[in-house]
């Protein structure tokens, strides 16, 4: 076996690429129910990340020493706010542009993704500089077949898991994801079903970022350091994953966010530069070849 | 009266594609709306069902003003619009179709006896139960449309060409239907270019021009009237 494909490898990039997920499909369901590439939603992964941080001071205060439970809290908190943010920006900035054109909401997007970075960095008891992330869950190692791996990506792992098939199960069984499926498909049909259509895009608002919140609290964990701007770099890797899946595929998100992971972590093993640019390469090549992405249908209107 | 309109306008930005457009549905009848392309009619159902806006004029269902109410808020108050291409959900299958159609239903049984009744109505909607919306034919993909207004429970059924792109013993068929449908107690309001047929079944017309209603009678009038007889007859 060569060195860089090693087990060690292959558990790092899942976990890596189980963060990138939890990004790419709030990505891939806003874009797919009102066709917008919301550029603010790597923030929404940084205020998770911010809201497990004070979180964990706030329950660790009363409940310390119940790690299970505070961890739970704490994983409903950076859930909860991040899916409150997300619902805030949809109706006070994108609602209000979404039947002008394009152009104007994605540039809103841009303009809320840069409030959010300035107005946390401005903010007295945030502020602009790095902070190191509390240890909410205590670090141990486990040997698992000659690889050694933290509790940490067991965690990541198991918990985008639990997500995405609870997400899976919302879209695909219940009433709320026929209905969500109906809206990105067809608006006017879905009114004329009496589907009150800002209410279920409010919906998949939340669900996006409540996953992204999810994905700051774990991102925060196994990298201990928030800092008000580290939603751009995850928010742009897991928007390609979401484009390399082929946007508005919810599998294909799972599916490109999963490549990116261990594509980045192999790169990064042989050279550092290379695992950066690696997600670039990967896109472009992909794009050449199949324009809509790799699960995506149909390359018409998009953005 | 089950719905008047009164000089409705509706614009497309500057556009006006609607001018100045009168006309009642009385209770339990069939009225069809008839003119050529572009006359207005889709715009004109469109605002009806609340997914246009109405620049001025009035809508009033059942005495209630509803005019410029969101379209969801208008299906449980029984406006079921089958809406110019169908719009059916084409991943979804032909029962999830039928099933969302029921959103609005709190009681769920309820909605389960109507899609069977739909299902006896179009029996060709029922064996394909399981299949994608998008994979039906254009005449199957009528019926399913037909099929999730009534699931609605719509009092008013706004029909918008149904005929379009179909075979005529489709049509005849899809037809036949809509006045059986009628003949259980649903008023309809029926938007046609295919004039000949649409008048065989409306008890009364109105004939849309360029945004205008121009002419109103009983079907019979309407069909008897040299100018439409010329224009929309083809006779
Ligand atoms: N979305 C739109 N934006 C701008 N103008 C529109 C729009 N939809 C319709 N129009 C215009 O409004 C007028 C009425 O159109 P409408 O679709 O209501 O006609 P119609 O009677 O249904 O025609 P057809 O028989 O071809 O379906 C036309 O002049 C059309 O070009
Ligand atoms: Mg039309």
């Amino acid at each position: 076996m060569g060195s860089i494909f090693n087990a060690q490898q292959i558990v790092n990039g899942l976990q890596v690429g189980s963060i990138y997920a939890l990004i790419a499909l709030g990505y891939t369901m806003v874009y797919g129910i009102v066709r917008l590439i919301n550029f603010a939603h790597g923030d929404f992964y940084m205020i998770g990340a911010y809201a497990a941080y004070g979180a964990f001071y706030l329950f660790n205060a009363s409940l310390g020493g119940k790690t299970g439970i505070v961890a739970f809290l704490v994983l409903a908190a950076s859930m909860a706010a991040s899916g409150a943010v997300a619902l805030l920006a949809n109706k006070l900035a994108y609602k209000p542009l979404r039947y002008k054109p394009k152009l104007s909401s994605l540039i809103t997007a841009i303009g809320v993704s840069m409030f959010l970075e300035y107005f946390f960095s401005a903010l007295p008891v945030i502020g602009p500089s790095y902070r190191s992330f509390p240890e909410i869950i205590p670090r141990t190692d486990i040997t698992v077949g000659g690889a050694i791996i933290s509790n940490y990506v067991v965690i990541d792992i198991a918990v985008a898991a639990i997500l995405m098939v609870s997400l899976t199960l919302l879209v695909r069984k219940s009433s709320l994801g026929k209905a969500m499926r109906a809206v990105s498909q067809d608006k006017d049909a879905a009114r004329l079903m009496g589907i009150n259509v800002e209410k279920i895009i409010s919906f998949t608002f939340l669900i996006g970022g409540a996953f992204a919140g999810a994905a700051g609290l774990l991102a925060g964990m196994t990298y201990p350091r928030i800092f008000p701007y580290m939603g751009i770099q995850p928010g742009l890797k897991a928007f390609i994953a979401a484009v390399l899946g082929g946007i508005g595929n919810i599998p294909g998100a799972v599916l490109g966010a999963y490549i990116m992971g261990l594509a980045e972590t192999f790169a990064s093993a042989y050279n550092s530069l290379i695992g950066e640019g690696i997600s670039f390469a990967i896109l472009i090549l992909v794009l050449l070849i199949r324009p809509t992405g790799l699960l995506g249908e149909k390359t018409a209107d998009k953005i | 009266m089950m719905l008047s309109v009164k000089n409705l306008k509706v614009c497309y930005g500057k556009i006006e594609a609607i001018k100045d457009v009168s006309f009642d549905v009385p209770d339990g009848k069939i009225v069809t709306l008839i003119g050529a392309n572009g006359a207005g009619k889709t715009t004109t159902l469109r605002a009806l069902s609340g997914l246009e806006k109405c620049a001025s004029g009035t809508v009033t269902l059942d005495g209630r003003n509803i005019t410029n109410m969101e379209a969801h808020m208008l299906v449980p108050l029984g406006i079921a619009h089958v809406p110019e291409g169908r719009k059916i959900f084409p991943t979804l299958t032909v029962k999830e179709n039928l099933e969302l159609a029921g959103w609005t239903v709190k009681n769920k049984k309820e909605v389960k006896r109507r899609m069977e009744e739909v299902f006896s109505i179009f029996p060709r909607i029922k064996e394909r139960a399981s299949q994608l919306g998008g994979t039906l034919s254009g005449g199957e993909q009528q019926m399913l449309a037909v099929g999730r207004a009534l699931v609605t429970g719509g009092k008013l059924l706004l029909l918008d060409e149904p005929s379009m792109g179909l075979a005529p013993v489709l049509v005849d068929e899809i037809f036949e239907q809509i006045v059986s449908i009628n003949k259980k107690g649903t008023t309809i309001l029926l938007v046609e270019q295919n004039a000949a047929e649409a008048l065989a079944i409306a008890d009364f017309a109105y004939v849309l021009e360029v945004g205008y209603t121009t002419l109103n009678g009983t079907a019979k009038e309407i069909e008897a009237n040299p100018r439409v007889r010329e224009a929309y007859l083809g006779v």
